[in-house]
């Protein structure tokens, strides 16, 4: 943990985004999780893909559990709101908050304990509803935390530090999300920005359930040489199945990919989406595929990352209940009671 | 890019700005780090050993160090290098026992140096040491050269002065004032084994304009009139006064001349203002003191009645710059009259070598300057050395410290017959600074102060009596919040790649966005390709050898605060804040191997 201040000295020419602010302006607290834990790096991509959309941090609210990977939205975006939830329980919070709020954004983020082990029946829940949020998931395969626990998400052939083995199968959760009805799904890695920022940013533009699993090494617990959530192993072992482009509202698509190497998907902001996939007969449009694809991947030993499926039915929770658009909070008296006549109508259809 | 070679000396060298910018390349980081833990004493020394005069430099350099710090890209004000050298000086206790001594046993070899100016004894203080004979001939009956001469008592008092001067005296330098060199032919006879040249550019550039000769007696030349001030031949000045020059010279001229009872005292400079020589604090200083300085004025009279200096007249010009150079042009308003009963004229300075003959195998060049190796001092005569204003022409004080130091180095050589070409190398080490997990043996934090003025006394005072001292300096209070504004450029971060899993956490971290891990190119795709661009030539990219993605860390030294936040994020320790120590080679190392 570091004793000082992050400076607050900053590049002159640092790029400025739409509302004139910088990177910077999205920082949190110095981070006080261990040197080079991969989730710090997320942090920092969730930072970049903020400033790159614009957000202006009080129309965001942060969402978590309890773990190492939770305790990150202390990390950044201090201005926007914040809710720390009890360990696995992050999912109801958000459906509370999105429920009486749809007008703001919503970043959820947890761990693979916090998500696979005492969450995961909040988690699959969330999932079917569809709530309008973005789900990150710092996955170490370990309960950081609580000092080095085998997670649920762990691989079996992976062994603990001191050379224990693990006696369980892992749980996928990339694979789970889409069986769930996650609408967005990817994974990634904590050490590759270039492919993390671009989905985050798609995931924020998204409108439905949006899932990103990241590896993210555990530095201390689960970064030694017969983990499968090592630094180095991620990278032996990665398989990408596409990158992605998030390009903003009125820009022009410049590169040409080549037919069937491209999707282009419109997103409910205006903006698009644009994958370019490394394999062509790859549809992340298809459940089944997606699915298949995952688990073909790990029979050869290989962890696909990228967007793995997308639904372009944009839908969300809100549209499944027909809730009101206007933030509770905003609710006249009103709209609220809407009258005799209206009360004896609704009655009446009961009758 | 190649990976950077960080076991050059230089390339660490460069980082630390203010201590590469110093021409004598003093320590600084060091020396205010020292300050700041109340070892005035130790920070004075340090600053002895590589600038000679810190009583002096730390109220009077130039300061190339300044504008180079760091701090001015990191924020706007450097750090207040200068006015901290002064606070050593001002606070360090006894040091007598600190100054090497003169060996009782000579080493037999007798040396000239000729002027008592800053070159010549910090020659002589280099040289002492090493058992030299050291024997100075001066013009003057004091010593010091200018710094005593022209540089007014109101920033330079005589007991600052006194003290640094008499401390090289002391070491038994053997000083025959009051004789001036009229025949350096006469002179090479005697019996030295080599001779150094420390006279200076004595001679003041004159104005030669309708009216000048018959204006005579109320025309002064600027440093003949410092001179004279300092020498108290010349106690006051008439009430309106008129000071022609836009440098440091015309700054002293006209806040002497209201100390002497000018009342209407003004600057008048030919270019406009934004082109004046002075420093701007020079600057800033005469118009606290209520000095106006008119601009784009050029003399083009002095006019006189009845033998008597009336007025100057002065034509009005605009600058216009073209390809680089800048043309004065009339702007055709009226020619302006100005009244007055004295003009100070400090437009320049110039070398005078009417004593050296040009039969005696020194040889030359461009302007009656003498041939000079820019690296050894050496003339074309090889006993003979020049250094100071003497070699190039007027410049600094602490250019001619360093010029003294090289100088030193080369007689040594010299008289050892040993090769001047074959320079000592200067002291480095580079040793961790790390005392614990997120521990170092340096204040890491970034100060958000800004810089502190430096307190002044009373005008009222200061303007009544010339050798009253203007700036009263730091407390050292003041003094401890200002050293903490210093980065500590001198603490690198070195990086060892095999260490390095790509992490990432020291990209995330860093607060200036320094580093950068990715795909190697040749030098001006890698400034473009980083994270911010690296539009800053001047600083050095350090690249890595290649890592295992095949990719190299970058990290531009530009705005680097050396904070450590990349050594205590970085879970393998492939960053490391390590404490460069950089001390230029003098005289006594030359000879040693
Ligand atoms: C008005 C003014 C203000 C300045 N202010 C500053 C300042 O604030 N900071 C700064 O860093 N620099 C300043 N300078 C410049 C600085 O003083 C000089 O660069 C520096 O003193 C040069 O040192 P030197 O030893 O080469 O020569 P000098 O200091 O000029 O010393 C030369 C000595 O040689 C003697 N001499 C000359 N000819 C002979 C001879 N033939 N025989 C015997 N002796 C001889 C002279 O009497 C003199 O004592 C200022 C200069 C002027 C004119
Ligand atoms: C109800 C409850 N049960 C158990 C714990 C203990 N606990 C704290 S964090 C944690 C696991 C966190 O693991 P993960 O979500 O993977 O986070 P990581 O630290 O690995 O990022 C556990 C079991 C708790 N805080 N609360
Ligand atoms: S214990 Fe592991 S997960 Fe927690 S902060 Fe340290 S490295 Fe990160
Ligand atoms: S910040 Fe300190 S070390 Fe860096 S250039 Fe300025 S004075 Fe020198
Ligand atoms: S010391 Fe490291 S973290 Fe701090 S500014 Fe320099 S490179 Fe960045
Ligand atoms: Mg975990």
């Amino acid at each position: 943990m570091s004793f000082i201040k992050k400076p607050i000295a900053r590049h002159p020419n640092l790029p400025k985004n739409k509302l004139g602010l910088t990177r910077r302006d999205y920082e949190g607290a110095l981070s006080t999780l261990c040197a080079g834990c991969g989730h710090d790096s997320v942090s920092s991509a969730i930072i970049e893909a903020c400033f790159q959309l614009s957000i202006p941090a009080h129309r965001l609210a942060k969402l978590s559990g309890i773990g190492c990977s939770s305790k990150t939205p202390t990390y950044f975006l201090n201005k926007s709101h914040g809710f720390n939830s009890v360990h696995g329980r992050m999912p109801s919070v958000a459906t509370g908050a999105n429920l009486a709020n749809r007008d703001l954004y919503y970043l959820g983020v947890s761990g693979d304990g916090d998500t696979a082990s005492i969450g995961l029946g909040q988690f699959c829940h969330i999932m079917r509803r569809r709530l309008n949020m973005v789900y990150i998931c710092e996955n170490n395969g370990t309960y950081g935390l609580t000092k080095g626990q085998f997670s649920a998400t762990n691989d079996k052939e992976s062994k603990s530090r001191k050379g224990v083995d693990n006696m369980f199968e892992s749980i996928d959760l990339a694979a789970l999300a889409i069986q769930l009805g996650a609408g967005f799904v990817a994974r990634s890695f904590s050490g590759d920005k270039d492919q993390l920022i671009p989905l985050i940013r798609a995931a924020l533009s998204y409108k439905g359930f949006a899932f990103i699993d990241v590896i993210s090494p555990c530095v201390t617990f689960n970064n030694h040489a017969q983990s499968t959530k090592s630094y180095e192993y991620f990278r032996e072992h990665n398989e990408a199945v596409g990158f992605l482009d998030v390009i903003p509202e009125n820009e022009e698509i410049s590169v040409n990919y080549g037919e069937g190497k491209s999707i282009e998907v419109n997103v409910h902001d205006g903006s698009k989406m644009v994958l370019h996939k490394l394999n062509k007969s790859y549809d992340p449009g298809s459940r089944r595929k997606a699915i298949g694809k995952i688990n073909d991947s790990r029979d050869k030993g290989e962890i696909i990352t990228g967007l793995i499926y997308l639904d372009q039915n944009e839908e969300d929770l809100h549209d499944t209940l027909l809730t009101t658009e206007k933030p509770l909070n905003q609710l006249k008296k009103k709209d609220l009671s809407p009258g005799l006549k209206k009360l004896r109508q609704v009655n009446k259809s009961f009758s | 890019m190649k990976p950077t070679k960080i076991s050059n000396p230089e390339y660490f060298h460069k980082v630390v700005d203010c201590q590469w910018a110093c021409p004598a390349h003093t320590p600084v980081p060091e020396y205010i780090r020292l300050i700041a833990a109340g070892r005035y004493t130790d920070a004075y020394m340090i600053n002895w050993e590589s600038n000679v005069f810190p009583g002096i430099l730390g109220r009077t350099c130039d300061r190339p160090c300044e504008p180079a710090c760091r701090r001015v890209r990191v924020e706007d004000e450097p750090v207040a290098i200068c006015r901290l050298k002064r606070v050593a000086a001002d606070y360090k206790g006894e040091i007598d026992h600190l100054i090497p001594k003169a060996p009782e046993q000579k080493n037999g070899k007798k040396i000239a140096l000729l002027g008592a100016g800053p070159v010549s004894l910090a020659v002589a203080r280099d040289l002492m040491p090493l058992g030299y004979e050291c024997k100075i001939f001066e013009r003057d009956p004091v010593p010091g050269g200018l710094m005593r001469t022209n540089i007014p008592s109101f920033r330079l008092p005589e007991e600052v002065l006194n003290e640094e001067c008499d401390r090289i005296i002391n070491m038994g330098v053997e000083v025959q004032y009051n004789k001036e060199i009229k025949s350096f032919k006469e002179f090479l006879k005697e019996d030295f084994d080599a001779v150094f040249v420390g006279t200076g550019a004595p001679k003041g550039k004159d104005l030669n304009i309708p009216g000048r000769e018959e204006c005579d007696k109320n025309i002064h030349i600027g440093i003949d009139f410092l001179a004279s001030v300092a020498f108290e031949h010349v106690k006051k000045i008439g009430k309106k006064v008129i000071v022609l020059g836009g440098g440091n010279t015309a700054m002293d001229c006209c806040r002497t001349a209201i100390r002497l009872g000018g009342k209407d005292v003004r600057v008048y400079v030919r270019s406009p203002k934004v082109d004046m020589k002075a420093s701007d604090w020079e600057i800033e200083e005469a118009e606290m003191e209520n000095i106006p300085i008119y601009e784009n004025h050029v003399p083009k009279e002095f006019i006189h009645e009845n033998g008597k200096l009336k007025a100057v007249a002065f034509e009005k010009v605009k600058a216009e710059y073209k390809d680089g150079r800048r043309k004065l042009i009339p702007t055709g308003e009226p020619i302006e009259i100005v009244e007055c009963d004295d003009v100070l004229m400090a437009i320049g300075q110039d070398n005078a070598f009417e004593w050296i003959e040009k039969d005696i195998g020194i040889e030359f060049g461009e302007w009656d300057m003498p041939i000079v190796d820019r690296t050894t001092m050496q003339s074309t005569l090889p006993k003979v050395f020049f250094g100071g204003d003497s070699a190039w022409g007027p410049e600094n004080i602490i250019t001619a410290v360093a010029h003294a130091h090289q100088a030193a180095i080369s007689i040594d050589l010299f008289c050892n017959n040993k090769s001047l070409k074959k320079r000592p190398q200067p002291h480095v080490f580079l040793e961790s600074t790390k005392m614990g997990l997120h521990e170092w043996s340096y204040d890491n934090g970034y100060a958000e102060v800004d810089r502190l003025a430096v307190p002044h006394a009373d005008p009222k005072v200061t303007l009544a009596d010339r050798k009253v001292e203007v700036e009263l300096g730091y407390d050292d209070r003041m003094a401890f919040e200002e050293a903490a504004r210093c980065l500590n450029c001198d603490v690198q971060t070195v990086f060892e790649e095999k260490r390095c899993i790509e992490c990432d956490a020291c990209v995330d971290i860093c607060p200036e966005d320094c580093i950068n891990f990715i795909q190697n190119a040749d030098e001006q795709e890698l400034r473009e390709d980083i994270r911010v661009p690296a539009l800053n030539l001047a600083q050095d990219l350090y690249v890595s050898r290649k890592l295992p993605t095949k990719r190299v860390m970058v990290k531009d030294e530009d705005l680097c605060l050396h904070c450590g936040l990349c050594a205590e994020r970085c879970p393998t320790g492939a960053w490391d804040m390590q404490k460069f120590f950089y001390f230029g080679a003098q005289s006594h190392d030359g000879c040693k191997k």
